[in-house]
């Protein structure tokens, strides 16, 4: 009889045993407690700017959204979607119900009401702050679930845990940055995933799913216009390739009806589905399946070839005559619109620079560096074309998609570095891909059972695939040393890729872009708060029908805070106002009271960033004015503000330059400022030189307010002088 | 000569057409002639619509829409009850009947949003 080993006492035991799960069960709660402690991350990793500063809403445009939704949870739906906007744009107004995105706003003001609901008692602006990581997170969800879909759950995850984190996609979705595009990359990824999910299954469900997330996606953004062409691009590719089959006709079809009808209800996009050019592709692919299907369905019934050749060909030429015929009239006519100068620009880079300076003098419109490519992806970069390789070798119907999702969105990530953010999700998909795959692949290695013993059994015992692992155990006995210093190589890129993320959030994107920060002489932190501090000083010192004319940078933020009527905001819906005021700015005092008497403007308001070297203020902007300005009206011409082609603010500055209006408001009493020590007085720090013109009088302004760092100065405009 | 055995063509293809499409089940040929009743409502109203005038766009869109949406919802519930289709095989018929009335159902309730 064998002594019995020494067992633990028995309760123990069975508790221990009764915690033990099947391995099932056990790859469950990993990957769920995974996916929950990559939400909590998404969220977290965005709220750099709240510790750091306090909970506000950054930048210029979030300002517009914010005031919508006051304004949605202040007066309802039905106002708000009627809403005309009478204090910006002065004094043409804008419909701001019919030329919103309304997603955004809805979303939150619904989170806003559940909350109100729970009896959380919270401000409509704390929502709207938390709305971006709330649904970043959320994206890490869909981007499992996607993954799942085009890999495996291995992948999903690798997914999900990338894009929770990639800077491409906090850059625009950081806590405080409240814009379309936070809810806007939810929806595009989550319509994506429905989308496939309907090709893949075949239902009716998934793609009426999928209409609904398309819908989301065209009320929340403007970038719709990507998913209505990539997916006829992709149905087309479908076709071509012979991949096509019954449950893509099913998919697209009642996506397409359903998704366009839903989309039209949106009052900013109107009728383009059937009336713009950029919609007109996804038209062409619906005829063409339905030609298409028609045709395989008659070859189907015929049982004669030679019969069918004869229909096809007759067929096809109708159809393909009809087609060419209706699409020339349309474009003759003009009724199906070319493509707009804000899309064109996409396909022609240099469009924009020599046809519309307003698209061209946004600094997020330029085309992309290389270095931009780096820091908002990383290791992403040489990890994209490694599962694009994964892709091609295991190609299906998801598979093509999300292959042609990455390369389309990235040769638009290279025209216009805003649209790295459209990129981020293609390219961490594919990403994960490779990351999945190869981790798959040296794990495997690794737990294959060393059979390098089995010398001579080949009576038939050992299974075959035993026996080549044998021989190839035999051949590389370092395989499994290899395989673990690859698998540390892969987590030692990944950890780097983390702490690059985190870095670069922290340094780069966290900014609130309203409250500038610097390191003051001793290292302390410095903090300007002029913006904030002048739009107060204008919301609570000027007479509550004053109107306020800006460079349309600001409108917004003025409207929003200021509460004040403004002559043009960042809408830039309308040119020729906005190069009046362009005018205006780079006139001489007197032609500049005229066109301002003639606007009823009551206050001018100028960003002026010498004193603090401020590089962003309207001095370095100044040159888009003139171009602006000079665009329409041909007597601004940019070359009277330059000396030599040169841009100069100092004693050799061109005489137009020394004594046009923006000049005399920014450096009104600035020549006698010292800025700066062992400088003479009148001493620009963002330009670095001495400015020229140092005695300056103004007629007909009069200094109203100037912020205590001098970056935000208004002034007054005086009422005409008595006459004799 | 071409003449001819064109016309001898046209006349082979619609006889072996029709005798292909009788085989057919009639469940199928009922939802045949519902999307030949949807198109030829769509039809009418584009012709209509030629002769008077295309003002209240958003209702001609919603009409002409509303027969292109039933017709496409009725194909594709065609595709997936047609039992020679391979992929739809275990798709119970009452499932994808489900669908076509969710389907139908949200496309109409859109129309009838967007009619004004």
């Amino acid at each position: 009889m064998a002594t019995m080993p020494i067992l633990p006492p028995m309760p123990v035991l069975d508790l221990v045993k009764s915690f033990k799960l099947k391995t099932k069960q056990q790859e469950l709660l990993i990957r769920v407690s995974i996916l929950c402690l990559v939400y909590i991350l998404a969220f977290i990793t965005r709220l750099f700017s709240v510790l750091r500063y306090e909970s506000m809403i950054h930048e210029f445009d979030p300002y517009f959204n914010y005031r919508t939704t006051l304004y949605l949870t202040q007066n309802g739906f039905y106002d708000f979607w009627n809403w005309f906007d009478y204090e910006s744009w002065y004094p043409l107004g804008r419909i701001v119900g019919g030329t919103l995105y309304p997603g955004l706003m809805v979303t939150a003001a619904l989170i806003y009401r559940i909350l109100h609901f729970l009896r959380f008692a919270v401000h409509i602006r704390e929502v709207c702050v938390l709305t971006a990581p709330f649904f970043a997170s959320n994206t890490t969800l869909v981007a499992y679930f996607f993954g799942k879909e085009i890999w495996d759950t291995g992948a999903g995850l690798v997914a999900a845990i990338l894009i929770a984190v990639c800077p491409g996609y906090i850059s625009r979705s950081v806590a405080g940055s409240y814009d379309n595009e936070g809810v806007a990359i939810f929806a595009l990824l989550f319509t994506f995933y429905l989308f496939v999910k309907a090709v893949n299954t075949g239902s009716l469900a998934w793609s009426l799913a999928s209409a609904f997330g398309y819908f989301y996606m065209v009320s929340a953004w403007g970038g719709y216009v990507f998913i209505i062409n990539l997916i006829p691009l992709y149905v087309l590719v479908l076709l071509i390739t012979g991949r096509y089959s019954m449950r893509l006709y099913v998919a697209y079809n009642c996506m397409y009806v359903l998704g366009m009808l839903l989309a039209m209800q949106i009052r900013f996009v109107g009728f383009q589905h059937v009336q713009s050019g950029e919609h007109m592709a996804a038209m062409g692919v619906f005829f063409l399946l339905q030609v298409f299907y028609f045709l395989d369905w008659v070859k189907h019934m015929l049982s004669d070839t030679k019969l069918f050749q004869a229909f096809l060909r007759i067929t096809v030429t109708c159809a393909v005559a009809v087609g060419a015929i209706a699409l020339g009239l349309g474009m003759l006519s003009g009724y199906i619109s070319p493509w707009t100068g804000r899309f064109y620009s996409l396909l022609d880079p240099t469009y924009a620079k020599d046809h519309i300076p307003i698209i061209a003098s946004v600094s997020e419109h330029q085309p992309t560096a290389w270095s931009s490519f780096m820091f908002d992806f990383h290791i992403l970069l040489f990890l994209f074309p490694a599962g694009l390789y994964f892709c091609f070798k295991r190609l299906s119907d998801a598979t093509i998609f999300i292959v042609m999702y990455g390369l389309t969105s990235m040769y638009f990530a290279g025209v216009m570095v805003r649209l790295i953010l459209v990129a981020t999700p293609a390219v961490c998909l594919i990403s994960a891909i490779a990351v999945s795959a190869t981790v798959k692949n040296l794990t495997v290695l690794l737990r294959s059972k060393n059979k390098g013993v089995q010398t001579g059994s080949t009576k038939g015992s050992s299974s075959s695939k035993a026996a080549s692992k044998a021989l190839l155990d035999q051949s590389q006995p370092f395989q499994k040393n290899g395989a673990i210093a690859l698998l540390f190589g892969a987590f030692y890129l990944l950890s780097k890729y983390a702490t690059h993320c985190t870095w670069v959030t922290s340094e780069a994107y966290s900014s609130p872009s309203i409250v500038l920060a610097a390191r003051g002489a001793h290292g302390s932190r410095v903090i300007f708060d002029d913006y904030r501090e002048a739009y107060f000083w204008l919301r609570q010192n000027t007479p509550p029908d004053a109107k306020v004319m800006s460079w349309w940078d600001y409108g917004y933020q003025i409207t929003a805070m200021g509460n004040r009527t403004v002559i043009v905001d960042n809408n830039t819906w309308n040119n020729t106002h906005i190069a009046t005021v362009g005018r205006a700015m780079s006139s001489y005092e007197d032609e500049a009271i005229e066109i301002m008497r003639s606007l009823d403007v009551d206050y001018v308001l100028v960003v002026f960033g010498g004193v603090t070297g401020y590089s962003s203020d309207d001095i370095n902007k100044f040159l888009w004015m003139v171009r602006i300005g000079g665009g329409v009206f041909p007597v601004i011409k940019e070359p009277d503000y330059l000396v030599n082609g040169e841009y100069r603010v100092d004693k050799g500055a061109a005489p137009k330059m020394l004594n046009c209006l923006m000049y005399k408001l920014c450096y009104y009493r600035f020549g006698e400022m010292l800025t700066e020590y062992g400088k003479p007085p009148g001493y620009d720090r963002a330009r670095g030189v001495e400015i020229g013109n140092k005695d300056i009088k103004l007629e007909h302004l009069e200094e109203a307010f100037t912020t205590s760092n001098w970056i935000v100065r208004i002034y007054k405009v005086k009422p005409p002088n008595n006459r004799w | 000569m071409g003449r001819a055995s064109s016309k001898e063509d046209a006349g082979a293809l619609f006889h072996s057409l029709r005798s292909a499409y009788a085989a057919t089940p009639v469940n199928l040929k009922i939802i045949d002639l519902y999307v030949g009743f949807a198109i030829f409502t769509a039809l009418i109203q584009v012709v209509y619509m030629a002769v008077v005038g295309s003002f209240p766009f958003n209702s001609f869109l919603s009409g002409v829409l509303s027969c292109v949406g039933t017709t496409v919802l009725a194909v594709c519930l065609r595709i997936q009850v047609n039992r020679e289709n391979k992929e739809f095989k275990d798709l119970p018929p009452e499932r994808a009947f489900a669908d076509f009335v969710l389907c139908n159902l949200v496309l109409h309730l859109v129309i009838m949003n967007f009619l004004g």
